[in-house]
């Protein structure tokens, strides 16, 4: 019982992270309809900003993690308008292919500006433990799930109760509407790109730490995780991917530690059939809206 | 691209193929060696385009059915003593078999489902070649039975190469090709000319897979050593890139692809130093990752300048050559794809 107790709480930990790059793909889906395969990178590329400005510049963490926040927001919205608006006609497959691309350049610019080696950024959270009678809960993953939650409510809050959001909600429902309102539909989805890549950053600041060292490629993993989170909460609800994000980081440790064919080789696997699992049985998601096509 | 006569793609074609057959006589070795390479990443790419560029459905999973067919392939010839040669069919069949039923939950996602689903046949048969170190030798690889020169692995894939795109040629130009071109442009109106989707889908899957299987059997011959790690996402990224820069829905793009797949990771930092030089910048073109950023630009570059790739670039030029400037014109502009997105 102590054991299931302390990798539920691992697994929130690890699945807030999941939660929140997730939420990131969501966003940018609603916004864009595309599924935007450079997010995980440009989490990992702001998390090397991160570890720049503590490293080299000698900031302390959180100045740096909120710096890195606000530059992720600009980069993210200076890439919708540079590299995807101009793409906005051309078709699917083209928008999906430009974000392959992205993919590779920012994976390999980071290799190419840091080296490839393994770098350690340092927890902003105390490793320790708390002792809760025999259960030892990582501070760490408690702390994860506390960062992510306040991004969350920051988020819900800003696009409930802001008129920028009710903006950034109406040009993402109908462009064409919006429009007419006087909304500046451009510039509200270069904000969402913008929002999802700060949310990327915080995705990426946690999961460092958390992996104790990290690569040009760490994100990789991550991201598929978030894939999965986001096609299985349905891939137009924000609430379904941090749902859905928690519940697989939580199946996905719980499975590792009781079930032996789950080797840690073996989660991503599992993860990923789980997904196709979802997706066949319930193609919408679960908390998505079965989508009507006449074929 | 479709609408492409018979003489332009079957000429260039003759010409490939006689470029092909007269190359062993100038190469070096380790140029045939390269090639032999280019052989197997063209087969794997005719059939990506095949699912890609004609059936219009994407895919980040061949590089599972490539790894699926180097093990058919390794396991037949060094535990059980088959001739590899011979196991190349079977290579194709096997992954042909694994697309075919990857098809079926392939069939209920469309777009954007399709291609994250897709990431999952080659991670998870990664991670399932390194758990079953038994049969597959895990993650430190297997070695093959032989190592072939540079000449023999040429001789050995660009003949198999050659029945493979006459192959493709023969599926696209029939009722199934045209199948895969009408849900390219419209389920809706591929439906009702009698078209039945899920048979068409899962076949373009089936079909697509076998290629790749057997461009991972060759591959695995080539290199004489089989390693989950060779397979990994980023060579299915490499040649979904590899079909887009040749072309999408042109057969003969694809050699550009292969090319491209093999050459512009080698040839980055050249490339890097001639695009740098005129601008003044002194980065090191040596560093790692420069590779992977030069042929992201690449691609990204492609995706605005030349969305019809380097087959579309060549028959446009040839085009504006033989006939008069201005009947280019009434065909769509550059830097527009037709549309693939559905009502």
């Amino acid at each position: 019982m102590t054991q299931f107790v302390q990798q539920v709480v691992v697994g929130l930990g690890d699945g807030s992270i999941y939660a929140s790059l997730a939420l990131a793909l969501v966003l940018i889906y609603r916004a864009t309809h595309v599924i935007n395969f450079a997010q995980g990178e440009m989490g990992m590329f702001s998390t090397y900003i991160a570890w720049t400005l503590i490293e080299n510049h000698g900031w302390s963490f959180w100045p740096a993690f909120f710096f890195t926040i606000f530059v992720s927001f600009l980069g993210g919205a200076a890439i919708q308008q540079a590299v995807v608006r101009p793409l906005a006609r051309a078709g699917e497959l083209t928008i999906v292919m430009a974000t392959i691309a992205l993919l590779v350049i920012l994976n390999g610019l980071a290799s190419w500006i840091w080296k490839p080696d393994e770098k350690v950024l340092p927890s902003p959270f105390p490793t320790g433990s708390w002792s809760v009678g025999d259960v030892q809960i990582p501070q760490q993953s408690v702390y994860d799930l506390l960062v992510v939650l306040a991004c969350v409510v920051l988020l819900w809050a800003f696009f409930n109760f802001t008129k920028l959001g009710l903006a950034l909600r109406a040009s993402a429902v109908n462009p064409v509407a919006s429009r007419l309102l006087g909304v500046r539909v451009t510039w509200m989805l270069a904000l969402g790109w913008g929002v999802a890549a700060a949310l990327s950053a915080v995705a990426g600041m946690l999961a460092a730490p958390a992996q104790f060292v990290f690569s040009p490629s760490f994100m990789q993993v991550v991201i598929i995780y978030a894939f999965a989170a986001a096609v299985v909460g349905g891939i137009e609800s924000p609430a379904g991917a941090v749902v859905a994000g928690l519940a697989l980081g939580v199946t996905i440790n719980l499975l590792g530690t009781y079930v032996d064919f789950v080797t840690p080789d073996m989660r991503l696997p599992v993860a990923l059939a789980i997904l196709l699992g979802v997706l066949i049985f319930r193609p919408g998601g679960l908390l998505g809206r079965a989508v009507v096509r006449r074929v | 691209m479709s609408q492409r006569g018979f003489g332009a793609g079957g000429a260039a074609s003759l010409l490939g193929a006689i470029v092909m057959a007269l190359l062993p006589l100038v190469l070096s070795d380790t140029s045939e060696y390269r090639f032999a390479f280019v052989g197997a990443f063209f087969i794997a790419a005719l059939g990506l385009q095949i699912l890609t560029g004609y059936a219009g459905q994407i895919s980040l999973g061949h590089s599972g059915f490539m790894l699926l067919g180097a093990y058919v392939t390794t396991i037949l010839s060094v535990d059980h003593g088959v001739r590899d040669l011979y196991t190349i069919p079977l290579a194709g069949v096997v992954a042909g078999i694994a697309g075919f039923l990857f098809g079926f939950p392939a069939l209920r996602l469309r777009g954007v489902y399709l291609a994250l689903a897709t990431f999952a046949i080659s991670i998870a048969l990664i991670a399932l070649a390194k758990k079953y170190e038994g049969l597959t030798g895990g993650g430190g690889g297997k070695p093959l039975t032989r190592v072939l020169t540079g000449h023999q692995a040429y001789i050995t894939i660009w003949p198999i190469a050659g029945v493979m795109f006459v192959f493709a040629w023969l599926i696209l130009r029939g009722r199934l090709g045209r199948a895969f071109r009408t849900i390219r442009e419209s389920e809706i109106a591929a439906v009702s000319l009698g078209v039945n989707l899920a048979l068409t889908k899962t076949l373009a899957f089936g079909i697509s897979a076998f290629f790749a299987g057997i461009a991972g059997s060759l591959y695995g011959i080539t290199i004489g050593f089989v390693n989950p790690d060779t397979f990994t996402i980023t060579l299915s990224i490499l040649l979904l890139v590899g079909v887009v820069v040749g072309g999408l829905g042109t057969l003969v793009g694809v050699i550009f692809g292969a090319l491209f797949i093999e050459y512009v990771p080698l040839y980055s930092p050249d490339i890097l130093d001639w695009v740098q030089k005129p601008v003044g910048l002194d980065l090191d073109p040596q560093a790692a990752g420069a590779p992977a950023a030069v042929y992201g630009a690449i691609l990204l570059a492609v995706l605005y300048i030349a969305p019809t790739g380097a087959a579309g670039m060549v028959h446009g030029v040839v085009r504006i050559l033989g006939r008069r400037l201005y009947t280019s014109s009434s065909t769509s502009p550059p830097g527009q794809v037709p549309k693939r997105r559905q009502a």
